[in-house]
């Protein structure tokens, strides 16, 4: 006998983004990116569309990181290079956006000037055609300056910047709008300060389809429990016409679960833990994976080995 | 799911014939509602109104045990957000009885090596699946013996010959092994192998509707220790089945889904493999069957199922007492946190990281951050105090200084004041304390 499938009926769907823009749309990139745009929950083709297939964005510095040696050796002699590193991970690596971080802003590190930061997207704008993601540094204050100064110099570029957060969204906003762009709102694993973070941005004047959220997730090990949960409820709100909690999400799968003691602990110190190559690039990789679970529209992630695999994975459940 | 007095009445004959042992059909209906009275003291109830009852009362999923303690289904919720998922995926790992005895041995070694320690918790391995692949019953039965000899973990074995799964499984019915598969060609036999050495076993058939048609055939043998498979073995069909068993059983109070599932990995190179499990941990499988059993793969698994495992409304505690990291002395720098484990582990790590050995001491907040135990007066001057009296802390370091979490810096005058430690505000955030120890 035939089994009645359950096939949930939902009256609303994940906001669509765009992300980047071409020269026709007053940009320079070679294509753009739709994120977000489904109708179900992830990978259920059953019950509605997966609109975009989820996309992962490569992390690129304007410094060279403090990566463990298993993730720095996979790139070569690029790391000083933002631009010939944004290269490789397009060309190499399939990376479908750049993200761009500039620690170098800050002021207790390189303190790079504005100009110094908008020098840097451009040259990364200028060796890749996907779209860019731009974040600053840990400094709210230098962040508000230099991505002042980074949006008008990308006008029209249609760049994802970031963060904004609750008690420093303005500035950002309102350069993102102007200059039109689109921008990461950051709440911290709160769904209410979640929304309200989004009716602020939006009661200035950024449609909510310029809008990405970043749950700031916890990586494996780590507390990706709540941003499961989070995440879950967050999409289950989109489908059930929230339109505040409607936006594509952004996760930061590499720099999250790289902080964890497992995927850098080499096997002499952790026996019990098994050798550190594989257990590092899984532990970002199921991040990634778990994400996608409950919804990640944009992955950002770190190390190559991870991002192949994640490809694999995104590739086998959007196969209908 | 327990019935109320009033639904159960509706089912019984209303005779009031008194032959139950108390005068009437309701105060029987009752006496059933509160576990006082077993139906079958009534012997006038119908056979439909019994099944009806069995099943109502039954919950959405049934538990079923197998092996070394292993639990499987008995779930209640879609989302872990709606309560908590309770019996975290049973993991199992293939081992085939194509495999020479040197490789045999190598596999259990490795198996062996399957626990782990992390953040205060040990993680263990559930259980072998021995796989039928020689075609030869008598090697079955052979290997399926080692196995069992070679570990105390909970069995699997698999075949769908029946005489070979027989030959394999009596010697070993007191492990209480889960055995498989039974399917549409086999069934009766299978079936009946399962039910009279009281073990549970899968059932299994191609796609939802066959699946279905076979466990109401399996279930015609009066026996209900089953395990679903409804045959899919890409990660897409199987998130589809795995979703559709869940919904169903929980949404629908479909019956014959009631069953804990299993899903088996498809992918070949073991990194895909725990990627393609790590989607059935997520979404729903009871069981899973992975063939890697190095630690590096198995690890990163055991630790998604825990996290997703957890109880929402449970956070994981360390326990409030002194811990040190490193080699301490009495200049070892002296940090406070809370018992949240996910707070504590992430200071440890940075203390850790830090190479500069430590003491570390985390309040009893009842596992909340530090700002949520702010709010809510768990993380008060006093308590503090009290906290670092019981700990002894005044007699391990000269240095007399106390660092406190940055969140919490108003407290310092008055800790400062109760304890006569120097009280210095360390980072908001964990992930600030390296920096932060350059400054010590
Ligand atoms: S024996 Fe059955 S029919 Fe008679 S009173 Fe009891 S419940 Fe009612």
């Amino acid at each position: 006998m035939s089994v009645a499938l359950v096939k949930e009926r939902y009256t609303s769907k994940v906001g669509e983004v765009v992300l980047g823009a071409t020269s026709e749309q007053g940009g320079t990139r070679t294509s753009t990116v739709s994120v977000g745009g489904d109708s179900t929950l992830p990978f259920l083709h059953f019950e509605g569309q997966m609109q975009n297939r989820p996309v992962i964005a490569m992390e690129v510095n304007d410094t060279v990181p403090e990566w463990n040696e298993a993730i720095k050796s996979q790139f070569g002699d690029v790391l000083g290079n933002p631009g010939a590193w944004a290269k490789k991970c397009v060309d190499e690596f399939g990376a479908d956006l750049i993200y761009l971080k500039l620690n170098g802003a800050d002021p207790e590190g390189v303190n790079r000037s504005p100009e110094d930061c908008t020098r840097i997207v451009k040259e990364v704008l200028a060796a890749v055609g996907v779209p860019l993601i731009v974040v600053g540094c840990d400094d709210d204050e230098k962040n508000n300056e230099i991505m002042a100064a980074i949006a008008e110099a990308a006008t029209g570029e249609n760049l994802l910047l970031g963060l904004a957060e609750q008690d420093n969204y303005k500035s950002i906003a309102a350069a993102a709008m102007v200059h039109k762009h689109t921008l990461i709102a950051r709440s911290p694993l709160d769904i209410n300060i979640c929304k309200q973070l989004n009716i602020l941005i939006n009661e200035m004047g950024l449609p909510l389809s310029k809008i990405v959220i970043d749950p700031m997730i916890g990586g494996l090990g780590f507390g990706i429990e709540y941003a499961y949960s989070i995440m879950e409820r967050a999409r289950l709100g989109a489908l059930a016409n929230d339109k505040m909690l409607s936006m594509p999400m952004i996760c930061t799968v590499g720099y999250e679960s790289n902080r964890c003691k497992e995927a850098n602990a080499s096997a002499e110190e952790f026996p019990g833990w098994g050798d550190l190559k594989d257990r590092g690039v899984l532990w970002e990789a199921m991040t990634a994976s778990a994400m996608l679970q409950v919804g990640a529209s944009i992955l950002v992630m770190r190390n190559p080995a991870a991002v192949r695999l994640v490809q694999k994975n995104i590739a086998d459940l959007m196969n209908k | 799911m327990a019935l109320t007095g009033l639904e159960i009445y509706k089912q019984l004959p209303k005779k009031n014939c008194g032959e139950c042992g108390v005068p009437t059909c309701l105060a029987f209906a009752m006496a059933l509602a509160s576990g006082k009275a077993a139906l079958d003291t009534c012997p006038h109830v119908t056979a439909a109104a019994r099944e009806a009852l069995d099943s109502a009362s039954a919950p959405p999923i049934k538990a079923i045990k197998f092996g070394n303690g292993s639990v499987m289904g008995d779930e209640n919720v879609l989302f872990r957000h709606d309560k908590t998922f309770y019996h975290p995926t049973t993991l199992l790992i293939r081992v085939s009885d194509a495999l020479s005895d040197d490789e045999l041995s190598q596999k259990l070694e490795e198996i062996k090596g399957l626990e782990f320690d992390r953040v205060g918790l040990h993680y263990s391995l559930d259980g072998v699946a021995v796989v039928n692949e020689s075609g030869d019953a008598a090697r079955f039965e052979k290997v399926a013996g080692i196995v069992a000899a070679n570990t105390e973990k909970s069995l699997l074995l698999l075949s769908s010959d029946p005489t070979a799964l027989k030959a394999a499984l009596v010697p070993l019915a007191s492990r209480k092994p889960l055995i498989g598969e039974a399917t549409e060609e086999n069934y009766e036999a299978i079936v009946n192998l399962a039910k009279e050495n009281s073990v549970p076993v899968i059932i299994k058939a191609e796609g939802l509707d066959a699946l279905n048609d076979l466990v109401v055939k399996a279930q015609a043998l009066d026996y209900k220790e089953f395990v679903l498979d409804a045959g899919s073995r890409n990660p897409v069909e199987t998130l589809a089945n795995l979703t559709q068993f869940r919904r169903l059983s929980i949404k629908k109070k479909f019956r014959p889904f009631g069953y804990p599932v299993i899903a088996y990995t498809s992918k070949t190179e073991p990194l895909d493999e725990i990627m393609e499990a790590s989607v059935y941990v997520s979404k729903y499988a009871s069981a899973v069957v992975i063939n890697t059993s190095a630690k590096a793969h198995v690890l990163p698994l055991m630790t998604l199922r825990q996290n997703l495992y957890t109880d929402p409304q449970k956070p994981i505690q360390v326990e409030p007492v002194l811990h040190s990291v490193g080699d301490v002395n009495e200049n070892s720098p002296f940090y406070i946190t809370t018992n949240f484990s996910l707070t504590y582990y992430s200071v440890e790590g940075e203390v850790e990281a830090s190479k500069i050995p430590s003491y570390i001491l985390p309040i009893d907040t009842d596992g909340t951050s530090v700002l949520t135990a702010y709010a809510a007066g768990k993380f008060e001057p006093e308590k503090i105090v009290d906290a670092m009296n019981k700990s002894g802390i005044a007699d391990k370091i000269t240095n007399k200084t106390v660092i406190i979490p940055g969140y919490v810096a108003v407290i310092s005058g008055k800790l400062a004041e109760l304890s006569g430690f120097k009280v210095v505000v360390g980072p908001r955030e964990s992930s600030g304390i390296l920096s932060f120890t350059k400054t010590l």
